[in-house]
């Protein structure tokens, strides 16, 4: 039946069904999709696993959830999980009506990510300019991974951005120094205090320059002696976060060294923190628990957190007389800068 | 542009996170849990394990604590050692869509 319907959506999307998880995944392996709606109640591998799995190999398609389950934790997890939408199956006329509006809008945004709006032929650089020159006003949410990231443009000036803890000027030019994520616009907010009074221009060079600066201290450091943080080592920059006592690089790839800053017995604690999260991404995948964010260790000697990322794990060593609260807040801004 | 949907079975019954707290004592033995009957014992099982493996490896790399906090993003764990063993709190996340 949704076949039916959802073949006579205005966009007339080609449609393809599949009686099970494992033939979507097959389904997925053979072709290019844009959009993937599944239910959550399936036989043999249920609707949780397809995600984990989708999501992982598919980071890029939407997907939807359309079921008849409607416990709280299993939208929540289906969100966690990196879904677009959650549909409880409708049951009107005029809920299939909005359900259908509501692809059909996924299906456009997907046309318009591809073309001007999308951050694979647009950087964050251009979208900016573009919105400023047009004098627009909007709010831009950029995330990058666990990293969110909001611009504020008012008339085409630049007012405010925020990132973590930082404000203002500092989490603009965090957030330009984001290599990689996804933007959505939002309504503009007419509320938010203006806190930038730069133009758009200026701060655009200014954060051009540091990034080009950054790039050639990553250079240098690139060809310094391995395991040691050099003058030019990002995590000097890092270190500077209040309660840092030190910081340890630690690559997924256990045959590359580690970087650190003034920590001791580096190669050891690497392969700890390398195996404690390879550990813990496995009880996250058997659990469907979705992505591993942070892990705190807590001690009367130290406190550590490590911040798992895709090719690098920043493992931070802090003061330990520093409250939860704080050590909390400043791993917030120790992250961001780590992705940045 | 393709569009991909399956048809709707009630097949396989979903299964939730765990929510509540046991303990474990230093040989990896659940001695009292107050997470659902439905969740399978053998994963509180695993969840046990692997936080005391966690504990011991920090002190045989240098790192003795006595609390861990694991966030995942529907989920998170907060393990605190106990003479050896752990009180482990486990439960779903919320999160704003």
């Amino acid at each position: 039946m949704y076949q039916e319907i959802l073949g006579q959506m205005p966009s007339r999307p080609e449609v393809v069904t599949a009686s099970s998880g494992a033939r979507a995944i097959a389904l997925l392996e053979s072709e290019a999709f844009t959009l993937m709606v599944t239910d959550l109640n399936m036989p043999k591998m249920d609707g949780l696993q397809v995600l984990s799995i989708v999501r992982r190999k598919y980071p890029q398609l939407r997907i939807v959830v359309l079921t008849s389950v409607m416990d709280e934790q299993f939208r929540s997890r289906s969100y966690a999980m990196g879904v677009d939408l959650f549909w409880q199956k409708p049951s009107t006329m005029e809920e299939i009506k909005l359900f259908i509006d509501c692809i059909e809008s996924l299906l456009d945004r997907e046309e318009q990510e591809s073309g001007f709006r999308g951050v694979q032929s647009k950087s964050l650089v251009d979208l900016i300019q573009l919105e400023c020159l047009s004098r627009t006003s909007t709010t831009l949410r950029i995330t990058n991974g666990n990293l969110e990231g909001k611009i504020w443009i008012r008339d085409g000036d630049v007012v405010d951005a925020a990132t973590g803890a930082m404000t203002d000027t500092a989490a603009f030019k965090e957030i330009l120094c984001w290599k990689t994520g996804s933007f959505e616009i939002l309504p503009p907010d007419d509320s938010r205090p203006r806190r930038i009074h730069d133009s758009y221009q200026g701060l655009l060079l200014e954060t051009a320059q540091a990034i080009d600066e950054g790039q050639y201290q990553q250079a240098v450091s690139n060809s310094a002696t391995p395991g040691v943080a050099t003058l030019a080592s990002p995590l000097i920059a890092l270190s500077r976060v209040p309660g840092i006592e030190f910081l340890i690089a630690v690559p997924d790839d256990q045959s590359r060294d580690a970087d650190s800053w003034a920590a001791e017995n580096v190669p050891a604690t690497a392969a700890w923190m390398r195996e404690v999260v390879e550990q813990f991404r496995k009880l996250g995948d058997e659990l469907q628990a979705g992505q591993l964010l942070s892990l705190e260790f807590h001690g009367q000697q130290r406190q550590l957190t490590c911040a798992p990322g895709t090719k690098s794990h920043l493992l931070a060593g802090w003061n330990r007389n520093l409250p939860t609260e704080e050590l909390r807040e400043n791993l917030k801004t120790l992250t961001s800068k780590w992705a940045s | 542009m393709g569009f991909l949907s399956f048809k709707p079975d009630t097949g396989m019954p979903l299964r939730k996170l765990p929510s509540g707290s046991f303990t474990v004592d230093s040989a990896g033995n659940i001695v009292s849990s107050t997470v659902a009957t439905a969740f399978p014992a053998a994963q509180v099982s695993r969840i046990a394990r692997l936080v005391l493996q966690t504990f011991e490896r920090g002190h045989e790399a240098g790192y003795p604590f006595a609390e861990l906090i694991i966030n995942f993003a529907a989920f998170k764990l907060n393990a605190r050692e106990l003479r050896g063993g752990a009180i482990i709190f486990v439960s779903p996340q919320k999160r704003a869509s």
